[in-house]
């Protein structure tokens, strides 16, 4: 019963779909400058699609997530999550962000059950939640380590626990894997892939790994160079389960999709160190 | 082989910090010996005056006679603990405050900016001066004492707590958002947290504070206190007396000083070691 009811609390727009129309951002920069960081997005991505958003650095990928997320309010256009507009923290969101987010001065239990914790669970129910997940994760024996004391692999696996156990139907994740060496990083890739294909939240996923994306999306959203906005979007036919994304980017069907995207990422790939060249001739 | 040239290499490493702890210790011991002694000895060839000198003979015997007859305001013991409870009153008082008024005004900019132009001209006042204000105002007793040393204690407290929210990760602040977390919440879970070794490098100027505000609190006016016993002791021309008393301050402030490095350890411990923090901490 107690169980139910919390999940029931922390997903409750469970199937929704993600409806970005005409989002545009603006940000003012200390200088007082306008800096416009994403133009006109239109973005349709399916309840329980897992989607891929590559580009060039600094194009404004992170940007779409923060406003899908509700830690920002578009400057223009409506975000919409399963017919609801977005306004504050999007009911149902979790989010892995690029660097580090847990909290060092909570132990590893600490900084798991917290999510649980603030959405009103007791604390020995969100500690008994959070061990399982440590469990989930291959973290079980660490609970009441710092985050300093781990490895950045292992951190970020807590910071998935700590974003899992929400039981978010909506996932935002900000190259989440970018720190991590490749070995570690094919590991906690394989690792995610299992975890989504249990409960199939709606995915974003920002990297700038083509292979990657290829490999684990439903759809990949090729983003253009900033003021960032959708160029082409690619649906990615590749049977599901895919198995390890090792073994995946040697088949026949992979190979095409990657040439024909990385064809239409290439050319902003260019253009955006075109931009930096001409930036810093400028300068001098 | 190389193993055992790795134990030989670290058997020679620990003698050596052990033999340079040993000189260390030997050195400080010297050095307290050194100095006491020729205080003594000059004093006791009137070399120096000990009439305005002291000796350390005489202030150990001042002591002496203050512990067991006690001063003309009742016993010693009951001086020290006077100071000491104005000292910790003062510092609970300040620190709360501080640390209050510190995120309120961080979480708040437009607080900060509507206070900013106020609080710096009340920090640039010799703030001692208002230890006359709180006499006329509070009377002789403890309150004139623990108002002093709070405000003093007040001002490091709250410029390092806002500081320290001021510095919290955006990241972290995002995260608990995500999660679920309300404003207060944010608050409560990262922002005090984060702030907490802000304000701990603040406690350790802040206890100082709350003593000096004590003492000068009992100069300007008191009826116990060991201020009072200096500023009689003073007024009499008894240079053992001002010598003696200084000397239990000091006691003092350095037992409060070492339960505070133990506190810090036990909120800090989630802080990764540094490899530096043995020597710095004495000065």
């Amino acid at each position: 019963m107690e169980v139910e009811s919390l999940s029931m609390i922390s997903n409750p727009t469970s199937g929704g779909d993600i409806v970005l129309a005409g989002v545009t951002k603006r940000f003012v920069t200390p200088t007082g400058q306008a800096m416009t960081a994403i133009r006109d997005v239109n973005l349709k991505i399916g309840a329980g699609k897992f989607c891929a958003i590559v580009g060039p650095t600094g194009c404004g990928k992170s940007t779409t997530l923060t406003l899908t997320s509700g830690l920002d309010t578009p400057s223009a256009g409506t975000v919409h999550v399963g017919g609801r507009q977005v306004d504050g923290i999007t009911p149902g969101v979790g989010f892995v962000f690029q660097h580090d987010a847990l909290l060092p001065w909570k132990s590893v239990i600490a900084n798991v059950a917290l999510g649980p914790q603030l959405r009103g669970a007791t604390k020995t129910e969100a500690r008994e939640l959070a061990r399982d997940w440590l469990t989930t994760v291959g973290l079980s024996g660490f609970e009441d380590h710092y985050p300093h004391q781990l490895s950045g692999g292992m951190r970020k696996r807590v910071q998935l626990a700590a974003t899992l156990i929400n039981n978010p139907s909506l996932l935002m994740m900000d190259e989440p894997f970018s720190a991590l060496d490749v070995q570690t990083r094919a590991i906690m890739t394989n690792e995610l892939m299992r975890l989504w294909e249990q409960t199939r939240p709606s995915v974003m996923f920002v990297t700038h790994d083509l292979e990657e994306a290829i490999a684990i999306a439903d759809q990949v959203v090729v983003m253009t160079v900033g003021p960032a906005t959708v160029k082409d979007v690619f649906e990615i036919d590749l049977p599901r389960p895919r198995g390890q994304i090792q073994d995946i980017r040697f088949e026949a069907r992979f190979l095409e999709l990657y040439k024909m995207i990385w064809t239409s990422l290439r050319e902003e790939v260019e253009r955006s160190y075109a931009m930096a060249a001409s930036r810093k001739a400028g300068d001098k | 082989m190389s193993g055992a040239q790795e134990i030989d290499v670290a058997q020679l490493a620990r003698a050596r910090a052990a033999r340079y702890r040993k000189l260390v210790l030997a050195g400080r011991v010297g050095t307290l010996v050194f100095i006491v002694g020729a205080w003594q000895l000059l004093t006791d060839y009137k070399i120096i005056d000990p009439f305005f000198a002291g000796s350390p003979l005489g202030i150990i015997e001042r002591l002496a006679d203050w512990f067991t007859h006690g001063t003309a305001y009742g016993s010693f013991w009951y001086q020290i603990w006077v100071t000491m409870e104005e000292s910790l009153l003062g510092f609970i008082a300040g620190v709360t405050a501080g640390v209050f008024f510190g995120v309120l005004l961080g979480e708040v900019p437009l607080l900060s900016d509507i206070l900013t132009p106020y609080i710096k001209v009340v920090n640039a006042l010799p703030r001692i001066v208002l230890g006359s204000i709180f006499v006329i105002w509070l009377g002789l007793g403890l309150p004139s004492k623990v108002m002093l040393a709070a405000v003093l204690v007040f001002f490091v407290v709250f410029f390092n707590a806002y500081q320290g929210v001021k510095s919290v990760d955006r990241n972290l602040v995002n995260h608990a958002r995500i999660l679920g977390a309300s404003r207060l919440e944010v608050v409560w879970h990262v922002v005090v947290p984060s702030a907490t070794s802000w304000i701990i490098a603040s406690l350790h100027v802040a206890l100082g504070f709350s003593i000096i505000g004590a003492i000068v609190g009992e100069f300007l006016g008191a009826q116990h206190g060991l201020g009072l016993v200096i500023a009689t002791a003073q007024n009499n021309f008894d240079t053992d007396g001002v010598f003696g008393a200084m000397l239990i301050i000091g006691i003092i402030a350095i037992s409060a000083e070492g339960l505070m490095a133990m506190a810090e350890k036990r909120l800090l411990a989630w802080r990764p070691a540094r490899t530096n923090d043995n020597n710095a901490g004495g000065i």
